[in-house]
């Protein structure tokens, strides 16, 4: 038998409370816990003086020398410690460096059986004519896999650390660009003709690093470095209005996520079918060929893509605060 | 070849040297920019272009793009005429706290 509690006796159940709080309707520090506004104390132009005064003769106590020796004292043991601590350094390191072998010597420990196998093999195995892609991204892909999602972590920590709460509205928008507009000059002509020129090339330059990493030197680190250079370079010539069209934070999080994404899939295909000792469907191709060396190709348009949003991420984060 | 390597290596030295005793910040970062550069000229020496490639765009373009970024927002780099205005801010605020002392 159920009895019907009246309202405001069920307001004060636990239970009804939890619901409140799960649904967020209402938030229960407001009345509960003191909350203000932090506000700066105000200051006229007296109490402006006085403090600057206190702050002069503070100065002027703690600095002198002649009376505070303890200071002087403290001064003359820091120099001294700090060339020490120098010294120390430069002479582990030193020390550290000389028992290094010979550069280029052959009977180095580098040179030993596993890399010796990579080279004899790794054009077979995985069909890169360039052995270190063939490495970092076929024997050594699990690595590049931390490596990719380090830079991630890195763009979100800041993204925490930098990103700027915008107000919306007109009034809001104005303010960015006026704040925007006291760290980079707009419209600067100079600029603007040197990134027209070369940003295309810059870009099509990265592209060509990223796409023929396993065929020449350069790789998917490497050519994204380029592409966010290159969209850096266009962003401070033409400014946000430009690349908010193809490049916001919506496309940055939907690019990185699909490329560590398609990643993390054709890696795991690749690691379940070596671990099973199953035949890989995907073929080889001749070495030489640009789709050639299996998921290599795809591997390093992911990093790539990965790396190019967050160097540009990186600035934009820097510059403004937010898309 | 031997002695353009010294040099490059001889400059990379001076370059690391002067990059930690410039007193300006802006000067600091340039160096260290220019560093970068004959770095990634030193790792084609060494035959790893691909290292040079990354060494170029991340050390001498994006990071110092950051550095400069952030020098700014920190107001490091300012302008001679604001400049001269702080110096002149501080020059009063000195003689006001004389003036102060010597009123008391």
């Amino acid at each position: 038998m159920s009895k019907k509690v009246p309202q405001e006796q069920y307001e004060k159940t636990l239970s009804y409370r939890l619901k409140v709080w799960l649904e967020g309707s209402k938030d229960l520090y407001v009345g509960n816990l003191e909350m203000k506004p932090q506000s700066l104390p105000e200051e006229n132009e007296e109490t402006r003086q006085l403090r600057r005064r206190d702050e002069q003769r503070m100065r002027a106590h703690v600095y002198d020398m002649e009376h505070n020796r303890e200071m002087g004292l403290f001064k003359k043991l820091y120099r001294i410690f700090s060339v020490l601590f120098c010294v120390f350094l430069v002479v582990m390191l030193l020390i550290g460096v000389a028992d290094l072998p010979p550069f280029g010597n052959a009977d180095n420990p580098v040179n030993n059986e596993v890399s010796r196998r990579y080279i004899e093999n790794g054009l077979q195995e995985t069909g890169a004519v360039n052995i270190v892609t063939g490495m970092i991204l076929d024997y050594r892909a699990f690595d590049t896999l931390g490596e990719s999602h380090v830079l991630f972590i890195a763009t979100c920590t800041v993204l925490i650390l930098l990103r700027v709460d915008q107000k919306k509205g007109r009034n809001g928008e104005k303010e960015a660009e006026v704040n925007d507009r006291a760290f980079e000059p707009k419209n600067d002509v100079i600029l603007q003709t040197a990134a027209r020129l070369l940003v295309p090339f810059i870009i099509i330059f990265g592209i060509y690093i990223i796409l023929c990493g396993h065929l020449g030197p350069g790789g998917g680190f490497s050519g994204g470095a380029v592409i966010g250079a290159g969209l850096i370079l266009y962003v401070s010539a033409f400014g946000f209005a430009k690349t908010e069209r193809f490049f916001t934070a919506k496309t940055y999080k939907w690019m990185s996520f699909g490329a560590l994404a398609c990643y993390c899939l054709s890696k795991t295909y690749s690691f379940y079918t070596g671990a099973n000792h199953i035949e890989s469907v995907i073929p080889l191709g001749t070495p030489g060929a640009i789709l050639s060396s299996g998921l290599i190709l795809l591997l390093n348009i992911c990093v790539g893509v990965v790396v190019a949003g967050t160097m540009y991420t990186f600035y934009v984060m820097f510059r403004k605060g937010g898309y | 070849m031997t002695i353009f390597i010294c040099i490059l290596l001889i400059f990379l030295i001076v370059c690391a040297v002067a990059a930690s005793l410039s007193k300006n910040l802006l000067n600091t970062v340039l160096i260290f920019m220019s560093y970068s550069l004959v770095m990634s000229n030193i790792w084609v020496i060494l035959e790893s272009p691909d290292l040079a490639i990354t060494e170029a765009a991340v050390g001498a373009g994006v990071t110092t793009v950051l550095f400069v970024l952030t020098l700014k927002k920190i107001h490091a780099i300012m302008d001679t005429e604001k400049e001269k205005d702080e110096e002149q801010d501080s020059k009063e605020a000195a003689a006001q706290a004389e003036g102060g002392e010597n009123h008391e």
